[in-house]
């Protein structure tokens, strides 16, 4: 059998190796390693013919971009202007306190990664928290706890409301 | 050749010359931090800012890139550039207190108060290193990662990468690399050894 | 669908047109789902599909025609339906409710009543869109357009008269004609600085392109916090910018384009996608467009999350492949833009406008807004206010008129305080200016601008000391840290703010903070940084009173700033219900049940929960 081409290899050949691909490319293997790997990236600067300090400052510019592993389940905070005055920095705090990390980080058993965001451009709904691509409006910090806990009793791992 | 007036002197200027250059061939000195001869210049430090007045308006611009014009005048040393350039110098400072670089300019320029919270970070972001290994030394080693406030000079991964030789080109070119006179400074302390010696008013305003 | 074969000339469009309109004379009536993203969140995937499988099952497909389109506009109402030509409009739509639709507007001509918008000043039932204050007193020339056609089928563009701006163009004007209506009309950017879009494009076509290559670029980072027009512009009409930006690479003589996208907008790029196949498939795009012996296509590139990338070199720098990083731009894009060739850019709903100047005239279309500032623009209206949504107004309608005739006013019976216009580079407006008329000039004059069209109101609860602090501490993340002023200038003005919200502040601050603005105005690279301080600079102008109590009297009067505020129960109005007790994430709150509880302030972090669980008004926040 053919041995499995890694995804950074598929999406240059996809793409071509052109620079203005770099992007697109990323977000590709992003995608499939859910974050991005530096031998990834080691690959691309190779087949890219860029140099990797260049394709590893592109990867840190970008806020959509991670290095690290994130966990199974996405928490986007919107933190636009709409959901700012609507407390979306109280429901951040909670969400953080809930999980006990800091946004840009990811739980220790790997289950959920809290990122905030500058504006999802869903502003009717503000304040806006993003579990796995399913938008949750008019939150409040009650309520995103019962968002996160219902997501972790899915998961099996419910907790005592206590902290 | 371009007609021009810098601080009141007409004066003709090369085409393809930057203000700077065409300032420096006649002898008028603009402080200057990210700018190097033979590297392209990326007007990210914003200390040489002069007054430039076209067509009735004018406006601050960095003269390290700002190509010389016909019938425009600049001015290097207006009350506006003179506060522009103490603000851009403590704001450096506050985060760079240990470069001799930083310190002279503050002691030449008048700046002998910093008020804004220092944090020493040991590095101005001027780039000067990120050409120098990549236009000079063809290496691209280093470069520019992340952002905004978390911008910084490294390595890719932050480790030592094989594209780099340690030619100590980049030390070389530091503006930030050497202690002040009476170093090490604290942040937020000014080193001012020279400010007795050095005439404020050498270039007299002309606004 | 009528099977899409290569169209090359002008008769050809028209008789496909027909045959389309031809094919679509069976449906009696048309129900149009809103498929925006608002609506989305609101689950208006499950209403479609729940109609899609009812019309099924009644037999009703072949009369009633189903189409899920983009944002309608009103999205706090979302799911929102529409039926035509009766014009019924239904709010909150669920699944549920299908049956009900089906047995009496679909089968019936009647109107199911709980489904009616109800009129939050009047209590009146509103059956009809066209009725509804939201829309009323706007002017949808772009907008309206949305909730008419499926972004994901060009036969509902084309029905609606779509392409034949192109057609009109390419066969029927020469480029400067085109370029002398648009300056007619007195098209001026959208994206911020309301720069005419004519002088770009002039200067575009002048520049000498040394390999022939020029390119014509869309701005469709809508980074804006508070503005999404330009994403239901793509989403819902994607072909409306296509035709612009084909337009003007016709006026402009370039055959290239790219239109830059932001990441976070998925929907968007997927509509984009299939529409340009869709052009291209029907050589509306690509070479030899309609058999004009003009070529032109559009490549789709996507943004990384990057607000700078905006700015105009820095999304060239982004395309290119590079870190989002603006340069200096002493010679002008539109002579070395995008891989140093002749470039022009313009914003979304800049290259939207297009198609209807060339429709319409210059003349009729200058007839709406006013004298520098002609046409419509497109606001999201949000934040502390009634109706949210997308509000498209003719320019020079005041701020008061947008606030409170389609916005209805501040919710709650809260009082009005500050409306936010230009993200982070406009400012905050105070009630005295809400007569201020919405206008490129008029906004500038009084802090502000027109930005890109996000519209946030604030009430008493907003802190415009907090406001200031928010965006500056959006755009210390969002600079791309190149230069000094902005990246240093930034980080410095966020601790002096600081300082001010968690009472350290002192009133020499206040000075610096004003030297330091101006200098970051004049001295950063881009204009990023050149209007990084407006929101300081507004606030300060407007609203010092409050910066000033936090200095003096160390007191957040919005209760926003929490180093300024405590919490406590009010012993005479608590229960002890023990309901906030439990809810308390840091266990702060003592009490036995049935008696008054307390807050021990030591543990206290001012999180808000208690004052938001409390069902007796007890918990006070100081």
């Amino acid at each position: 059998m053919k041995k499995e081409l890694s995804p950074e290899v598929v999406a240059v050949e996809k793409h071509g190796a052109e620079r203005s691909h770099l992007i697109r490319i990323l977000h590709e293997v992003q995608r499939e390693y859910n974050y991005l790997p530096e031998k990834a990236l080691r690959n691309i600067a190779a087949m890219m013919d860029i140099s990797l300090v260049d394709v590893y400052g592109v990867a840190t510019f970008f806020r959509s971009f991670s290095l690290e592993p994130k966990g199974k389940h996405m928490v986007t905070c919107c933190m636009g202007t709409a959901c700012h005055v609507r407390n979306s920095g109280g429901v951040l705090d909670e969400a953080k306190r809930h999980l006990g990390i800091e946004p840009g980080e990811t739980t220790g058993d790997m289950l959920f990664s809290l990122e905030t965001v500058n504006c999802l451009g869903a502003c009717a709904l503000g304040p806006v928290v993003v579990v796995d691509d399913k938008y949750y409006g008019e939150m409040t910090p009650a309520r995103v706890r019962k968002v996160l806990k219902k997501v972790a009793e899915e998961e099996g791992r419910g907790q005592d409301d206590q902290d | 050749m371009v007609n021009l007036i810098i601080d009141g002197q007409s004066v003709e200027a090369e085409e393809g010359w930057t203000i700077l250059e065409a300032a420096k061939y006649y002898g008028i000195d603009i402080p200057a931090l990210c700018y190097y001869e033979g590297l392209t210049p990326t007007s990210a430090c914003r200390v040489c800012v002069v007054e430039i007045i076209r067509g009735g308006r004018s406006r601050l611009s960095a003269s390290c890139s700002y190509p010389v014009q016909e019938g425009i005048e600049v001015r290097t040393n207006s009350k506006k550039v003179k506060r522009a350039r103490k603000v851009i110098i403590e704001l450096l400072l506050a985060s760079c207190p240990n470069s001799r670089t930083l310190q002279c300019l503050a002691s030449k320029y008048g700046v002998t108060k910093i008020r804004f919270r220092s944090e020493d970070r040991g590095c101005i972001l001027c780039g000067l290193c990120v050409r120098m290994c990549e236009e000079q030394m063809q290496a691209g080693a280093i470069g520019f990662v992340y952002r905004g406030v978390g911008r910084e000079v490294a390595m890719p991964f932050h480790t030592k990468h094989e594209a780099c030789r340690e030619c100590g080109a980049c030390l070389y070119i530091c503006p930030v690399c050497e202690l002040p006179c009476r170093g090490p400074m604290q942040p937020g302390e000014l080193c001012n050894a020279c400010l007795d010696t050095v005439q404020l008013e050498a270039f007299p305003c002309k606004d | 669908m009528v099977k899409m074969t290569r169209i090359d000339s002008p008769s050809a469009l028209e008789h496909y047109r027909r045959a389309i309109k031809e094919k679509r004379a069976k449906y009696v009536k048309t129900v149009s789902v809103c498929g925006g993203t608002g609506c989305q969140a609101h689950e208006c995937g499950a209403v479609y599909e729940a109609l899609r499988a009812a019309l099924d099952e009644n037999g009703l497909a072949k009369t009633v025609e189903l189409r899920q389109t983009g944002c309608h506009g009103f999205c706090e109402m979302g799911p929102l339906m529409v039926i035509q030509p009766s014009g019924i409009f239904y709010k909150k739509v669920s699944p549920e409710d299908i049956e009900n639709i089906v047995e009496a507007s679909l089968k019936g001509n009647k109107v199911v009543e709980e489904l009616v918008y109800e009129d939050p000043v009047s209590g009146e039932d509103i059956k009809k869109e066209s009725q509804i204050p939201f829309y009323k007193k706007q002017k949808r020339l772009l907008m309206s357009m949305n909730g008419k056609i499926d972004p994901c089928n060009i036969e509902d563009y084309l029905a609606q008269d779509g392409y034949s701006a192109l057609v009109k163009t390419l066969f029927e004007m020469e480029p400067t004609e085109v370029i002398d209506e648009v300056e007619n009309a007195g098209l001026r950017g959208r994206g911020g600085a309301g720069v005419p879009t004519a002088s770009k494009w002039k200067a575009a076509r002048k520049a000498i392109a040394r390999d022939g290559i020029k390119y014509v670029l869309c701005n469709a980072d809508e980074g804006d916090p508070g503005a999404y027009m330009d994403r239901s512009l793509l989403e819902g009409n994607p072909h409306a910018v296509l035709e612009g930006m084909i337009i003007g690479a016709y006026a402009i003589g370039a055959n290239e384009g790219y239109i830059y996208v932001r990441h976070e907008y998925p929907l968007a790029v997927d509509n984009l996608l299939v529409a340009i196949d869709q052009a291209r498939e029907l050589n509306l795009l690509g070479d030899d467009i309609l058999g004009s012996g003009f070529s032109f296509d559009i490549n789709v590139s996507i943004g990384g999350g990057a607000f700078v990338c905006g700015e105009s070199t820095a999304l060239m720098a982004s395309i290119e492949g590079r870190i989002g990083e603006p340069r200096v731009k002493h010679i002008h894009t539109a002579e070395k833009g995008l891989y140093q060739r002749p470039t022009n850019l313009n914003n979304v709903e800049t290259w939207a406008n297009v198609s209807l100047i060339i429709n319409q005239g210059a003349a009729k279309y200058k007839r709406v807004g006013t004298k520098n500032s002609t046409g419509t623009k497109i606001f999201s209206l949000v934040g502390a206010i009634n109706n949210t949504g997308l509000v498209e107004v003719p320019m020079g309608i005041t701020l008061r008129e947008i606030i409170y005739d389609i916005g209805g006013g501040v919710p709650k019976g809260k009082k009005f305080k500050a409306v936010q216009t230009g993200g982070p580079s406009g400012g905050c407006l105070p009630e005295s200016l809400l007569d201020t008329p919405v206008d490129f000039d008029r906004l500038y004059d009084v802090g502000s601008m027109m930005g890109s069209g996000g519209m946030i109101v604030m009430d008493e609860g907003t802190c415009m000391v907090d406001i200031a602090r928010y965006f500056v501490d959006f755009l210390c993340d969002e600079s791309c840290g190149k230069c000094v002023p902005c990246r240093e200038g930034l980080k410095q003005m966020l601790y002096i703010i600081e300082d001010i919200t968690e009472g350290r502040g002192t009133l020499e601050q206040l000075d610096l903070l004003k030297e330091l603005a101006e200098v970051m105005r004049d001295t950063s690279l881009c204009g990023l940084g050149q209007t990084a301080a407006n929101p300081v600079l507004s606030t300060l102008e407007y609203f010092e009173n409050e910066y000033l109590e936090h200095i003096k009297m160390k007191k957040c009067r919005a209760g926003v700033c929490k180093s300024l505020i405590t919490f406590n129960i009010n012993p005479k109005k608590c229960t002890g219900c023990m309901r906030c007790r439990k809810a308390c994430p840091v266990g702060a709150i003592k009490g036995k049940k049935k008696e008054a509880h307390i807050i021990v302030q030591e543990k206290c972090e001012k999180c808000g929960i208690c004052f938001e669980v409390c069902e007796y008004k007890a918990v006070v926040r100081k």
